[in-house]
């Protein structure tokens, strides 16, 4: 009976302390944010530090974004038309491709891989940083590492991944447009006109594009702060770098119900 | 990493970039902005207006000749006000017949405009007055089963 | 008097959460001097470096660097501050994604708006003084541990600062290494007229080089003087120190309890 206590006790302990230790964290993640915000000014100013980082996460995630993208498509319309022939309306295949990845597909597998391929490496090279005392060098060097190794990354990662969601969409309909006009045979004129017809610029793609950079920011930031926040030894980054892609994932999907119920409210 | 090399690089990831952008702007969707330059609104009310929603089609003869902007409720008549641009390029006579069709059977809703006889043109901001409101399936059943019922009674002896 | 030093530690009080680091140390550095500082490891050496560079603050106690007080700046005030100092890490922390020129000529792109000409010819002067001129094109994982060091000292030196901080200078080096590291830093330190303070646990090559020493032990200064003083002394502590003596004042054990309670003997000879 006592043991029985002694344990709910170690739970509610348990429990509480990891409460607490989360929210403490979503705090000082908050704080950050606003530090990086605040020091912005310098990446900016020497816009030549964004561009290299524009390069390693939006350049270097070009390649599996786009192949990725590609096959999402394809499979898109094969699954769509075998759906779609069901019921006659096989030209609406356009339609299908086209919405399903302006509004979610786009947007959401884009950053999630978006996550892996580039958050993950920014942890992995902030935290290498600052296991070997680089960032601590700085700081004793009067460099604000916040505004010089922080801030043009996490910028680079927002500014990169709308064009990598766009990019992802465009080629998820070229191969939707692949399978069904070419291989399939549907009509190339159906497909495009249906598919112009019920994608609205400001609702679908204007939207899309707004979900991506929600997420760009999201990633980003998680990125930038685990990090920033691993723990200098060679386990502490590897366990950073797994924290940034979970918690990445966990953000987009969140963040991409959150924002859905809002854009998409009312509509249809 | 030269610099040269990473400007190039990096300008090519942006030109791309908005390469997809243009490309889900003017081939994906119907870009707004470039469809309608020039337009005129008109409005017109319903007793019913069916499925209609904000941004479906106008059509003139089956061409799409402009897109419904706004609808809402009027307290005071219990009528739907339906809000439309039309491209400036068409004119329609002052007892021009707006009507809500549904494409196809269970298309999305359309407003249908047949132009009258009338020599003056709708304006800016001009009220279409004839209008038909939409069709409603449940309506139109019941009615159907309401007439056969009552021919059934009345061959009765 | 207070002219003649650079560095002034007055009863300084250093704790990490609960567990005290340092329990008053007080130092003074004088100008142009290299000065030692020694102990064990993890004896809290590195945190008094940390402490003069104002990266971490004290608990209690005052750190002064040419008069002015670091503890009780402000960031701003701090980063000036810092523009004057040199550090070298223990292992260089040189930038890793820049090549060794990039990485000498990091502090004067961030600091100066001297033109690209005169940059060069500046980090040409640092790598030359530190023989590496040749090595400027390389990336840093290209380098020994050596000539990364003198990099990092090349660096450290960039900006030509009135004090630079040596942690560890002479870990994990060869012989040779170490003594090009030892003369470098006393050559360096005299030709900029500069100070130096070097946290180090190598005894025998800083008895050759530095002009003061100070010895810490639990948090405390326990041993001070000149290098000969140093060798005279009789102190038990210097004495384990520079002899390497297993057992002393610092003793072997890690604080445990009586091996006879750890090992469970207590009740079959010793009464509980």
């Amino acid at each position: 009976m006592i043991r029985l206590l002694q344990g709910c006790a170690n739970f509610l302990r348990f429990l509480g302390s990891e409460t607490v230790n989360r929210v403490w964290r979503l705090g000082y993640a908050s704080r950050f944010f606003l530090a990086v915000l605040l020091r912005s000014g310098a990446a900016f100013f020497r816009f030549r530090l964004v561009m290299r980082e524009i390069w390693f996460s939006g350049v270097l995630s070009l390649i599996i974004i786009m192949i990725s993208g590609l096959f999402v498509g394809l499979v898109l319309g094969l699954q769509g038309y075998e759906i779609l022939q069901r019921y006659g309306s096989s030209q609406a295949l356009g339609t299908m491709v086209a919405l399903s990845l302006l509004r979610e597909l786009g947007p959401v597998v884009a950053a999630l891989l978006f996550a892996s391929r580039a958050g993950s490496a920014i942890t992995a090279e902030i935290g290498l940083m600052k296991t070997t005392e680089q960032l601590t060098a700085m700081d004793m060097m009067a460099v604000d590492p916040v505004a010089r190794v922080v801030a043009p990354r996490f910028w680079g990662g927002v500014i990169s991944m709308p064009f990598l969601a766009a990019l992802f969409s465009s080629m998820g309909i070229f191969g939707g447009w692949l399978i069904g006009v070419v291989f399939i045979g549907v009509d190339d004129g159906a497909f495009w006109s249906s598919m112009q017809a019920s994608v609205d610029f400001r609702h679908d793609v204007w939207n899309g594009v707004c979900k991506s950079l929600v997420f760009g920011v999201a990633v980003s930031l998680i990125a930038v702060f685990e990090g920033f926040d691993s723990e200098p030894t060679a386990e502490g980054v590897s366990r950073a770098i797994t924290r940034t892609v979970v918690t990445s994932a966990l953000a987009i999907l969140a963040l991409d119900f959150v924002l859905t119920s809002f854009m998409f409210r009312g509509m249809s | 990493m030269n610099r040269t090399t990473l400007d190039l690089w990096v300008g090519f990831f942006v030109a791309i970039g908005i390469g997809a952008l243009l490309f889900l702007a003017l081939k994906v969707s119907s870009f707004p902005g470039i469809q309608m330059e020039k337009a005129y609104r008109l409005e017109a009310r319903f007793d019913n207006i069916g499925g209609l929603k904000a941004q479906s089609p106008v059509r003139s003869a089956g061409v799409l000749v402009g897109r419904v902007t706004d609808i809402h409720f009027d307290p005071a008549t219990y009528e739907a006000v339906v809000e439309m641009r039309i491209d400036s390029r068409y004119a329609f006579p002052a007892d021009t017949f707006a009507s809500i069709y549904t494409a196809g059977l269970l298309g999305d809703q359309y407003i249908g405009l047949e132009p009258g006889g009338d020599e003056r043109n709708l304006a800016d901001g001009a009220r279409i007055m004839k209008t038909q409101s939409a069709v409603v399936l449940e309506k139109l059943v019941s009615q159907f089963l309401f007439n056969k019922a009552a021919e059934g009674q009345s061959t009765q002896p | 008097m207070a002219g003649d030093f650079l560095v002034n530690i007055e009863n300084l009080c250093f704790d990490y959460g609960d567990k005290p680091v340092l329990r008053g140390v007080d130092m003074r550095i004088p100008k142009g001097r290299v000065v030692a500082i020694m102990g064990g490891s993890g004896c809290g050496k590195t945190t008094l470096l940390r402490l003069i560079g104002g990266q971490l603050r004290p608990t209690s106690g005052r750190v002064r660097v040419a008069g002015e007080e670091v503890s009780a700046m402000r960031l701003a005030e701090l980063y000036a501050l810092r523009k004057r100092m040199g550090m070298l890490f223990q292992f260089g922390a040189l930038f890793t994604d820049l090549s060794v020129f990039d990485n000498v000529a990091f502090p004067l792109r961030e600091h100066t708006d001297l033109p690209e000409a005169l940059i060069r010819d500046l980090v040409m002067m640092k790598l030359q003084a530190v023989g590496l001129r040749g090595a400027r094109d390389l990336m840093p994982s290209a380098l020994s541990g050596g000539m990364a060091r003198r990099v990092a000292l090349a660096r450290a030196v960039a900006l030509d600062p009135a004090l630079i901080m040596y942690d560890e200078p002479f870990t994990g080096l060869d012989p040779i290494s170490l003594g090009v590291i030892g003369q470098l830093i006393r050559r360096l330190n005299d030709a900029l007229g500069a100070t130096s303070i070097m946290v180090t646990h190598d005894v025998q090559e800083s008895l050759l080089m530095v002009d003061y020493i100070y010895f810490i032990s639990a948090g405390q200064v326990v041993a001070e003087g000149t290098p000969a003083e140093i060798r005279a002394s009789r102190d038990p502590f210097v004495d384990q120190f520079v002899n390497a003596k297993a057992d002393g004042p610092v003793s072997y054990h890690f604080p445990a309890l009586q091996v006879a309670a750890d090992f469970g003997m207590a009740e079959a000879g010793v009464p509980a």
